[in-house]
């Protein structure tokens, strides 16, 4: 396959979508699925079929669309109709309201159990209305396990500009133009690794793809990779193409069988399309993707330990440097970006570093995806540009909290975040911000609590996380975690008196300061930031201190 | 100790299907000793947890000192040494699921059931589990019954829902 058989190919697909008048999208994302999602997908294809109009309505099974806790969703194209809560029963209805009547079924709407005036046209819905949909985009339109419907999207269109008009430093170029951080949670910028990966000369390199997604509480990822695979493949495929690597691991958490099957699925077509493998439309770029299944081990997101778990071994962390870029994979050059990043790097081949870059605030470009979740109204999956405050996520995106209760706090960054309390609420959600707050961006879990929550219980759930989940290789991280849990219990059984309290702070500076990798280093987080911003909390529960406790 | 050492070192029967599984695995990674633990999923797959004599044949095939076979089962959490029950009830413990009272879940199983995760009734009918984080965040509290998924779930609704779908309970 070249270049111009793959256009010629996009465009024989597209004539075929536009044969049909009406789209009917049934949410397969995995919330969705767990409310029965795929009978309604069935049922909707037999009942189009049975009454002879599957000539003119398409019925597709979709990525997330976002609004998880609605499901199962149903959205028809081209109005932009979204339905809630669909069972089989619904879907005679929808056939003949919406697409022979064409009069939308105003009860089961989107949020039309909880909005006055639900909105028929979804992206006028102000939880849609608020997102810019970049890294998401296409994910709840399109079926993921067809390549035809990517090509649809523009699929592929990128990975042919790179290869047949642009060097790889020039790929390089427009990636650090667009001033891309890495979404995994550390924010490093994207086009400096790709760049220092390929300054190593090295007859192997490798692209890793980190789809170890181990916070609780987060499901972008796992979201990503089940509604739009072809979009990850594609940016692994320039990653690789870039930075000189043939070959490329996606590493997917084994809780996540529906993602993995679809990524293999996707290998699988791309390599049939000639769009992965050797000599890539024509070219002499050579480039190959296996899947690696996690094995659930928190640590692996942390790149030295996912390295040696793709290569077979215990997930224990190695000190660095020498990075990963230098020496990684089996001692190769080693480029590990995460699942979001990944897919965000073809809308910037397709419109230009610029174009990203313009979006966001100065220090933090472009949109990151959020997984809202916890006692708020509209859970699910959002993106919205970087800057967007805390309280527009909450109470414009999210709906508000449920039933009307005071917002307490927002967790972010999982087990090495921290906690943002209300008289914070119009945080401009960007990496430095976050820091500032005592929390980090992580990979995007952000958990809204309500006045029912116990912080002092929220740091001891947290830190017995980290302590089940270090590996036990350095001593601060493997002892530490497991002191400061201890010492988190006691004061939730109301035992402890403030020489406790006082050990539980400095033993929170040790772990931070000494552990040998991200794991450890972050563990402390969710105490500190408790400590800082709910310190009442704990002083409630300590009696006065006890002379010579030691 | 000689009885542990027979039954890690026992053969396994060449026809059983779950060893031709795992040995059409082993060919297609073409027996290199980083795919242990794409080889390990396999297996666990086929028995539903990893036995000592599958470790045993594994690391023979792998040409992997038993040791580090063991050690990587037990790093990961995904794998077990031991049966999960024939059924199963997964709860899940993921930071939304806990917001929303995953713990009281896990209380009323143990009531009724006298399970604490990780354990299995005597008989290996029924066995309780916790996860990380299932991704289902907002479904929350959620819980897996025999790869079910099962949202919004009470501490009240939970028997119920268990005793629906495993009838020998």
């Amino acid at each position: 396959m070249n270049r111009q058989e793959l256009t010629n190919l996009r465009s024989l697909a597209i004539d075929k979508q536009q044969n049909y008048k009406h789209k009917i999208c049934v949410c397969c994302g995995a919330s969705c699925i767990s409310s029965g999602a795929e009978a309604v997908l069935k049922k909707m294809q037999d009942e189009i079929k049975a009454r002879g109009m599957d000539q003119e309505v398409e019925v597709i099974p979709t990525g997330c669309m976002g609004p998880c806790n609605q499901g199962p969703l149903v959205k028809h194209m081209p109005d932009n109709t979204i339905y809630q809560k669909i069972t089989e029963e619904n879907i005679a209805q929808i056939i003949q309201s919406q697409l022979i009547d064409k009069k939308p079924i105003e009860d089961i709407l989107l949020f039309a159990d909880s909005r006055e005036k639900p909105f028929v046209n979804a992206n006028e819905d102000p939880f849609f209305k608020k997102q810019l949909k970049i890294a998401l985009k296409d994910c709840g339109e399109l079926n993921p396990e067809s390549i035809d419907d990517y090509l649809v999207h523009d699929g592929y269109h990128a990975l042919g500009k790179v290869l047949f008009q642009q060097s790889p430093e020039e790929v390089i170029a427009e990636i650090k133009q667009s001033r891309l951080r890495g979404r995994g949670g550390a924010g490093y910028p994207t086009g400096l690794k790709w760049e220092t990966v390929y300054k190593h000369v090295n007859d192997h390199k490798y692209v890793i793809c980190n789809g170890d997604e181990g916070d609780p509480g987060a499901f972008m990822d796992r979201s990503v990779l089940e509604g739009n695979p072809h979009r990850v493949l594609e940016g692994m495929t320039i990653a690789g193409y870039a930075v000189g690597a043939n070959k490329g691991y996606a590493y997917i958490r084994g809780e996540y069988p529906l993602a993995i099957k679809r990524f293999e699925l996707a290998i699988k077509q791309a390599r049939k399309l000639g769009v992965l493998g050797d000599h890539i439309l024509g070219t002499d770029f050579n480039f190959d993707v296996e899947v690696r299944i996690g094995a659930g081990a928190f640590v692996c997101g942390e790149e030295t330990a996912l390295i040696a778990s793709i290569e077979g071994k215990r997930g224990t962390p190695k000190p660095r440097p020498p990075f990963p870029a230098e020496s990684g994979l089996w001692g190769k050059p080693t480029l590990i970006n995460n699942v979001e990043t990944l897919a965000s790097i073809v809308p910037i081949i397709n419109l230009g570093g610029e174009w990203y870059s313009d979006i966001g605030t100065p220090k933090s470009a472009g949109t990151k995806v959020f997984a809202l979740a916890g006692k708020i109204n509209y859970s699910g999956l959002i993106e919205v540009p970087m800057g967007t405050t805390l309280r527009q996520i909450v109470y414009e995106i999210g709906g508000g909290i449920q039933g009307d209760a005071p917002f307490k706090a927002a967790q972010t960054g999982g087990p090495s975040g921290g906690c943002i309390p209300a008289a914070h609420l119009d945080v401009r959600m960007d990496y430095e911000a976050l820091v500032n707050l005592g929390s980090i961006m992580g990979s995007g879990g952000l958990i809204i609590m309500d006045d029912s929550s116990d912080m002092v219980d929220v740091a001891r759930f947290f830190m017995e996380f980290c302590m089940d989940e270090s590996c036990g290789k350095c001593v601060p991280c493997r002892v530490g975690t497991k002191m400061m849990h201890d010492l988190l219990q006691k004061i939730c059984d109301n035992k402890a008196n403030s020489n406790d309290l006082q050990r539980l702070e400095e033993l929170a500076v040790y772990v931070k300061e000494t552990s040998l990798c991200g794991l450890g280093g972050s563990a402390p987080n969710p105490l500190l930031s408790t400590l800082r911003h709910f310190r009442e909390e704990y002083d409630q529960r300590i009696s006065k201190p006890v002379v010579n406790s030691y | 100790m000689n009885t542990v050492a027979g039954k890690v070192h026992q053969e396994l029967p060449k026809t059983d299907p779950r060893v031709k599984l795992i040995a059409a695995k082993l060919k297609k990674e073409n027996y290199q000793p980083d795919a242990l633990i794409e080889v390990l999923h396999t297996a666990q797959n086929a028995y539903g947890y990893l036995p000592l004599p599958v470790l045993s044949y594994i690391a023979k095939a792998l040409h992997l000192p038993p040791s580090r076979v063991y050690s990587t089962v037990t790093f990961y959490h995904f794998f077990s040494l031991k049966s999960k029950g024939e059924h199963t009830c997964l709860v899940c413990t993921g930071t939304a699921c806990y917001v929303k009272g995953a713990q009281a879940i896990l209380n009323e199983i143990e009531k009724k059931y006298g399970l604490k995760p990780g354990q299995v009734t005597s008989d290996n009918k029924f066995g309780v589990q916790v996860a990380r984080c299932i991704g289902a965040c907002g479904l929350a509290p959620a819980v897996v019954i025999d790869e079910e998924v099962h949202g919004k779930l009470t501490a009240a609704e939970i028997h119920e829902k268990i005793h629906s779908k495993i009838a020998v309970l």
